[in-house]
């Protein structure tokens, strides 16, 4: 298994034979690659504090084995960058890879254009978790409980939705999403609520609920990373059976996917790291539903390409906007949340413009 | 010789039986076409066949062996559907679909190999989709999506294709070209072939033998000479028509007679 992830992303030796579409790909996904260490490195020396490019490249170089470059730096310098930017800009990437991933599985699981990664229940029931993790009398740990009161959630409304949306055997995508909607909007009620008699706690709610870096430490890097990992690489695995999928079940079977099967691992994979994205950050929008799409308008839907693509554009995009965010009214912080969609939607719609014919 | 067997199969949906105790044997080379009024289980049979359905009893056997526990992968490289109506997403090139065809071979997660690029390629001339490779589903025609439909069945390197109305919705040049194809591939390929059509002069002239579907069961079968008839047509449809030989070969031609309707409408129900 590791060895055909690893071989999707290898030029193949017969390159020849193949479309010149997906050579084209492979090197727009060798780019995207690039790009997003770049701006990665780019957004960490951005802040408050400006540090030199070259400065951050020592830094982050400095910390991987055998290299040592001990050049005369300030310790603070060092601080910021390695414990205070860099994190947080490397969980916004780990976020938005996650939420671009996850996207382009639930649209292309539920053959929806509109599907993002929370049609499903996994925004309200993290908002549910969230809400409750911040009302609960322990507030000295709310900053612990939170999360861990998120990801419950979500997945808790997920495995909700998806016991009721199960028929025998099989699980009707259509009454998925159904389930998923009113199970949502019950939630949705309870946390409008909850936040109303919330009284003082009421900002730090809202602001959970919009998106947020602002406490990113390598802890919270360190708690998603496996399950966002784990996740994409599942999803990146069934890249040619969602392909298969997007014709209809039926066909799907009659060409050899066991199409229930296939449902399952993606639609666990995606639920697993949507709810690991908006544990810490809370529920950003936006980023799920527009990547994909984007992708698909430029390079096409094949998801062996479309996932890998979806990944690091998401990522970038997200630091991108989580870098505004942090900086165009320093020091006070924008919602993330607000500055994706700022930033994504007239870039969105320009594609949409570019591109006159189907785009899903 | 290779042949499919079905074994008194009965079918049905929910409380529902649709077909019941059908026996059928078809050989490599020979054009089986399946006809009957709408609701007769003409697509039942199809999906039966590839267990899309659930079998209430009887059984399928592929070269004497059963196919009830067949992975769909194995199955897949044996029967191959060319579904009515097929769907296919827009943004996919013509290859890309062709090359799905190619799915039971490969698992789920092995790439395309050289070779199955060159299958494709081959299946894709076959079927004269070449042409039209990278060019996008949204931008072909109804004729052209469904050679594009038949080269991803033969993509997949089967013994059995099942073809369900291939020609419905199409004009009748295309209705010829498709199965003018499907003739060909069938003689060429030593293919089991089996073809749902409604349209009794195409089922005439195309099908060495047809299998006429009546409530819920094989109600005539036989060469078309042997099955279409007046008489016949009148039973199964309560339609009058007129039967006379095709003036170039014999073959029964079918002649509707406006105001010919001998049952009402109320009669004309699908079986439950």
């Amino acid at each position: 298994m590791a060895l055909s992830l690893f071989k999707s992303l290898m030029i193949p030796k017969t390159a020849s034979v193949y479309p010149l579409k997906w050579r084209n790909r492979l090197y727009a996904l060798v780019a995207l690659v690039f790009l997003s260490v770049i701006i990665i490195v780019l957004a960490s020396s951005i802040g408050s504090t400006q540090v030199p490019f070259s400065t951050v490249w020592g830094i982050l170089l400095d910390r991987l084995p055998l290299v040592n470059l001990n050049p005369a730096r300030e310790s603070v310098t060092e601080t910021i960058v390695a414990d205070i930017r860099l994190p947080r800009v490397i969980l916004a990437s780990l976020v938005g890879a996650a939420l671009a991933v996850a996207g382009a599985t639930y649209q292309g699981l539920f053959r929806n254009p509109l599907a993002d990664p929370y049609l499903i229940g996994v925004a309200q029931g993290a908002a549910l978790g969230a809400t409750i993790g911040f009302l609960l009398p322990l507030r000295v740990t709310s900053l612990e409980v939170v999360p861990v009161f998120a990801f419950c959630g979500a997945l808790l409304a997920v495995a909700i939705v998806y016991s009721i949306a199960r028929v025998g055997k099989t699980l009707p995508i259509t009454t998925l999403i159904l389930a998923g909607v009113a199970l949502g909007a019950f939630l949705a009620s309870i946390t409008s609520y909850l936040i109303i008699a919330s009284g003082d706690r009421l900002h730090g709610i809202i602001s959970w609920l919009l998106g947020r870096f602002s406490l990113s430490n390598w802890g919270q890097v360190t708690a998603v990373t496996p399950y966002i990992l784990m996740g994409v690489a599942v999803i990146w695995l069934y890249a040619r059976p969602l392909n298969i999928i997007q014709l209809d079940e039926e066909q799907a079977q009659q060409l050899g996917i066991d199409v229930e099967r296939v449902k399952l691992m993606l639609l666990v994979a995606a639920t697993l790291i949507t709810a690991a994205a908006v544990s810490f950050c809370g529920t950003i929008g936006f980023v799920g539903i527009i990547v994909p799409h984007a992708i698909r308008l430029l390079w096409g839907p094949d998801y062996r390409f479309l996932l890998p693509l979806s990944t690091f554009a998401g990522a970038i995009l997200l630091v991108l906007a989580d870098t505004t965010a942090r900086t165009i009214l320093a020091p006070a912080e924008i919602p993330v949340g607000v500055i994706t969609a700022f930033l994504g939607a007239p870039f969105f719609l320009y594609l949409l413009r570019q591109k006159k014919r189907a785009i899903f | 010789m290779f042949n499919l067997r079905l074994d008194k199969i009965s079918l049905g949906y929910g409380d529902r039986t649709v077909l019941k105790n059908i026996s059928l044997e078809v050989e490599p080379r020979q054009m089986v076409g399946i006809i009957g009024p709408n609701g007769c289980g003409k697509s039942t049979l199809i999906k039966g066949i590839t267990r899309l359905i659930s079998w209430r009893s009887g059984n399928i056997f592929a070269d004497g062996k059963s196919i009830a526990r067949l992975s769909r992968s194995d199955l897949a490289r044996l029967i191959a559907v060319v579904p009515q109506n097929a769907f296919l997403p827009d943004l996919f090139t013509a290859f890309e679909v062709v090359l799905m065809g190619r799915t039971p071979h490969l698992g789920y997660f092995r790439y395309e190999s050289h070779k199955d690029i060159t299958i494709t390629k081959r299946a894709m001339e076959v079927t004269q989709t070449i042409a039209l490779a990278e060019r996008r589903i949204g931008e072909l025609s109804g004729g052209e999506k469904q050679r594009v439909t038949i080269a991803r069945a033969l993509a997949q390197e089967p013994k059995v294709i099942l073809l369900d109305e291939p020609t419905a919705h199409l004009d009748i040049n295309y209705q010829i070209e498709i199965l003018d194809l499907v003739r060909n591939l069938c003689q060429e390929r030593g293919l089991v072939t089996i073809i749902a059509l409604h349209d009794l002069n195409l089922a005439a002239q195309y099908c060495g033998r047809l299998i006429l579907l009546h409530k819920g069961r094989v109600y005539r079968q036989g060469t078309p000479q042997e099955v279409i008839d007046a008489q016949t047509i009148k039973e199964v449809y309560g339609a009058q028509v007129m039967v006379c030989p095709h003036p170039i070969n014999e073959l029964p031609a079918t002649f509707v007679v406006p105001g010919g309707l001998t049952r009402t409408k109320e009669e004309v129900k699908p079986i439950g």
